[in-house]
């Protein structure tokens, strides 16, 4: 049981680390009382048979005055060391929380828009010059050592953002708008999944993080605000027009996708115009790479039963082209 | 009104006891025949339905367990789609909850409570018997859907707005909700009669002080009932219900309803669900320990200030449930510190136990297995409680497998390790013949071994990112070997299930007789023949401490000169139980079945129509007017 890729014992950014440092805190002094409580109730069962002496119990069913009193301070003692050490969690936790709560957050944080769907997750990374707001998919690449804020809604139901290794729980909320941040402390990728039940594909909802210098992030976000590539090929040509003409921009978007007036501009499904730059596909559930897509694009309803992605018949002449297209939108 | 004389009882009686038991036999016996089992009103024969049909649920329960755990043993199964999947984890979620864990606990507390205070019923049977049949219709009602298609799936506290009419169609969540209605009723009853029982019907004697604490924990358990069950059914019944079937618009945040506003309504019912459920099993625990140990349990006041304390504390910290919700920081602190301070009264409770554990003379029987599991269990959840109290570690434990592990561990192992330490230890009480402690010890020791197997991996599968309630997942996040253990675990918690029923089936029928007292307990029950006359004691008792059974014989007393020709019980004072007056139980009747039936007949129709509420009422209105038509008098006071 090692950890893996979305595992809260592998800290990589501000909140989950400090968090992680609390479970610590907590774990020790808890694990040493479990095993006190436990050693003096097994040993309560052996010391009859280890010759100690009792006093006898017979007709009163009550121990000597002089044991009662004793036991009273013990337990009095146990209680009253009980209440310190919780005061002393108490005091932990509560700084802990103000380390991680949106007044310690530095002034200089990304704020990045995560709407959730049934079963996906839409990103926006917001800024105020409208030509750098940048819309993606179940995809997230954050700077290490810049402040994120999460800025987190939902379309239909409760779903909750998670990312274990970066930061713990925000439940996204129709109607409302919440907040939470961190900062990346390392390179990595690091997946995420949903943690409120939203639903029969609740389990297939996931996203990663990734997490890169800031070199690296602002190539990323230069490249992810451009419009997606033209088709270079003739097959490519052909899948762009499959694209627009079988319906599949009724619902998804690939910015710069134009074949005789026809565009691509759907808003209920995920963006698809650096979708070949993307690790997965259908929130986290496969690998992106060519088979997959093909697999999906011909039978979501297998992969994912339930998901709300149409199922559009394609002959393989078309599914090819389509395919050689989506795979070009670096 | 006169008080009944008292008198003490000794060689030279003047009554004829065997004459007294005929005729209180004629008096007490509960109607025989199919339709005599319709009109019971005898605490004992409506416990023991309780306690058994809340057996079946979990028997029922405990198989949508083992379906997840089938599912869950290896990454990417097929054995559960995901639809089949989320039905029974709600189905699981649902009947533990309020169909087992709830009833069984009423059931016991039915079954025991009037044996344990010295008195013949509880004090309005009718009602005891209508709460009865309403749970086993509302339980009907939910499984009768399911099976027709109908079968909820959004988990056993279906969140709005994926509860709501938008997100789930069909009548699987109506049937969810309105469930919850019929078991709410039937647990209110309890709790109404329970608590005049215990306040009214003690031995004389039996002063505040000298209740047993079994007895105690009903107490403190039914005033939480009165004031947490009506939250939920106003979550459950008026908003959600009402939201999907007449479009009120309470919780749906499409038409400007607060979905927050269910959970707040909900938890602040759900969380004092736990100690509803839990602190009856304490009760087991100072009688089964007190019974083995063979001294008076320690520190009698500081248990029960504990308890009240925990009733009153269990109201404070249902935010807990909804750390991640993101509340202003000042609220979180005060809902950490009141969720911890929950460990302060119950370590209190778990240090007078170790202190008359430590001093006592043991006798290491099945039901002293199943509380020192208790105690292991139990300890290890009430732990990682604390843990969960703290918000930065709940945001990163809330929703996963470690919260799966915790609630397993503090409600399996405080309140079911308990109860199947009752089981057995009040086994040769309920039906009269000893339980084999050897199979009974074989049992403890796999359902010990397989749930730490099962749970106790989950703690480390939540940390790893594992969250509740997904039907699948892939081999690359290393959760494959820890899902496996668990699912072996799950197969061993099994194999002990059916060493437990094959014991009690084959003990049921072939065990040993039982006297009175087959283990020197101090309680009243143990004063009467096993299994108990239905009118209980032939003479109620006279209390002088808190061990009536373990005080001199010579001064133990009894009361005289009840009448023996209708069901009479002595009612006495509230605080020190003296003797007030003599008042006349209700005998059998059909009435509280046929008025559960008519009201569950419109509660059920009244998911597909609200009119049906209207044929709830009516039939209700004609059931209840049945039930108190007046009867003859016998005759007046002599």
């Amino acid at each position: 049981m090692r950890p893996g890729p979305q595992s809260a014992f592998d800290a990589a950014g501000s909140a989950a680390r400090v968090t992680g440092d609390l479970f610590w805190y907590f774990l020790i002094p808890l694990a040493v009382i479990f095993l006190i409580v436990i050693a003096i109730a097994i040993i309560s069962i052996f010391r009859r048979h280890r010759g100690i002496e009792q006093e006898p119990l017979e007709g009163t069913h009550r121990p000597s005055a002089q044991t009662e009193r004793r036991l009273t301070r013990v337990v009095t003692g146990a209680s009253v060391l009980t209440l310190l050490i919780l005061l002393g969690f108490i005091v932990a936790s509560v700084a802990t929380g103000k380390a991680i709560s949106g007044r310690a957050m530095p002034s200089n944080a990304i704020t990045i828009e995560v709407s959730a769907s049934q079963w996906w997750w839409n990103i926006h990374y917001l800024n105020d010059n409208a030509s750098l707001i940048l819309t993606t998919a179940n995809e997230i690449h954050v700077p290490v050592g810049r402040a994120v804020l999460i800025r987190g809604v939902s379309q239909d139901v409760i779903h909750s953002f998670w990312v274990p290794s970066l930061i713990g729980k925000r439940d996204l909320i129709p109607s409302r708008v919440t907040t939470a941040w961190f900062t990346a402390e390392r390179e990595g990728s690091f997946r995420g999944q949903c943690a409120e039940f939203c639903g029969l594909q609740h389990a297939h909802m996931a996203l990663w993080v990734v997490a890169e210098t800031p070199e690296k992030f602002d190539q990323w976000m230069k490249a992810q605000l451009a419009d997606a590539a033209n088709p270079s090929t003739p097959s490519e040509q052909a899948g762009e027009k499959v694209f627009l003409d079988k319906g599949c921009s009724l619902c998804h978007t690939i910015r710069g996708a134009d074949v005789e007036g026809l565009i691509a501009e759907g808003q209920v499904a995920p963006d698809l115009t650096h979708l070949a730059s993307r690790m997965t596909i259908a929130a986290g559930t496969l690998p992106n790479n060519r088979g997959n897509l093909g697999g999906w694009i011909t039978d979501p309803q297998s992969i994912k039963p339930g998901n709300h992605m149409a199922t559009i018949p394609l002959a393989a002449a078309e599914l090819q082209p389509l395919l050689d297209y989506l795979g070009s939108l670096k | 009104m006169t008080h009944p004389p008292v008198t003490p009882a000794g060689p030279a009686r003047v009554w004829d006891e065997q004459d007294d038991r005929r005729a209180l036999a004629r008096t007490w016996h509960d109607p025989e025949g199919f339709f005599g089992w319709f009109r019971a009103t005898t605490h004992q024969a409506i416990g023991r339905r309780y306690v058994l049909t809340a057996f079946i649920f979990l028997l029922i329960g405990g198989v949508e367990a083992m379906l997840m755990r089938i599912q869950l043993a290896r990454p990417e199964n097929h054995f559960l789609g995901p639809a089949r999947y989320n039905q029974i984890f709600t189905m699981h979620g649902t009947t533990m909850m309020f169909l087992f864990a709830v009833p069984v606990m009423e059931g016991m507390g039915i079954y025991l409570v009037p044996l344990m205070l010295g008195t013949r019923n509880v004090a309005f049977p009718r009602l005891n018997a209508f709460g009865y049949w309403i749970y086993v219709m509302g339980g009907i009602f939910l499984y009768a859907n399911a099976f027709t298609g109908a079968m909820p799936d959004v988990g056993w506290f279906a969140y709005p707005p994926l509860s709501g009419p938008q997100f789930s169609v069909g009548k699987g969540v109506d049937a969810w909700a309105q469930m919850i209605t019929y078991t709410e009723i039937s647990a209110l009853c309890v709790a109404v009669e329970l608590i005049v029982t215990i306040f009214r019907l003690r031995a004389p004697g039996m002063s505040l002080n000298r209740i047993p604490l079994y007895c105690w924990s009903m107490l403190i358990q039914s005033f939480m009932v009165v004031f947490a069950m009506p939250a939920v059914m106003i979550a459950s019944t008026v908003m959600l219900l009402n939201d999907r079937t007449i479009a009120t618009h309470f919780v749906n945040p499409a038409e400007g309803g607060d979905p927050l506003l269910f959970q707040h309504v909900f938890w602040f019912f759900g969380h004092p669900e736990v100690y509803i459920i839990f602190l009856p099993a304490l009760g087991f625990v100072s009688a089964i320990v007190q019974a083995n140990s063979r001294r008076q349990v320690f520190g009698y006041s500081a248990m029960v200030l504990s308890q009240v304390a925990t009733g009153f504390i269990a109201f404070g910290l249902w935010v807990h449930h909804m750390f991640a919700t993101g509340l202003p920081q000042i609220g979180e602190a005060y809902f950490t510190a009141a969720s911890m301070m929950i460990a302060v009264t119950t370590g209190i409770q778990i240090f007078c136990w170790l202190a008359t554990l430590w001093t006592g003379r043991l006798r290491m029987t099945a039901a002293m297995h199943f509380i020192f599991g208790f105690l292991f269990i139990f300890v290890l959840g009430g732990l990682t409680g604390v843990m969960l109290a703290s918000i930065p570690l709940d945001l990163q434990s809330h929703d996963t497998y470690f919260v799966v592990a915790h609630f397993h561990y503090v409600l399996i192992g405080g309140a079911l390790f308990p109860l199947f330490g009752a089981f057995h230890h009040w086994f040769p009480k309920i039906t009269g013949r000893r339980i084999d402690e050897g199979l009974g010890k074989f049992s403890f020791w796999l359902l010990f071994i397989g749930f730490n197997v099962t749970f106790f991996p989950m703690h480390i599968l939540g940390l790893n990112g594992m969250t509740r309630r997904i039907y699948t997942y892939p081999a690359s996040l290393g959760w494959a070997s820890g899902n496996m253990i668990a699912t072996i675990g799950a197969g061993i918690i099994a194999l002990g299930g059916l060493v437990f029923i094959v014991n009690a089936i084959s003990s049921m029928r072939r065990g040993a007789g039982a006297d009175a007292n087959p283990w020197d307990a101090a309680g009243l029950e143990w004063s009467v023949a096993s299994p108990p006359p239905p009118w209980n004691f032939t003479y109620q008792p006279v209390v002088s401490s808190r061990v009536p059974l373990w005080t001199d014989p010579a001064l133990r007393t009894v009361v005289t000169g009840m009448r023996t020709d209708r069901r009479e019980v002595l009612v006495t004072g509230v605080t020190e139980a003296e003797p007030q007056f003599r008042t006349v139980l209700p005998g059998a009747s059909l009435w509280p079945f046929l008025a559960a039936a008519g009201i569950s007949i419109g509660f059920a129709g009244s998911i597909f129509a609200f009119s049906w509420y209207y044929v709830a009422a009516f039939l209700g209105a004609l059931g209840i007017i049945g039930w108190f038509w007046p009867s003859p008098p016998k005759d007046v006071e002599p």
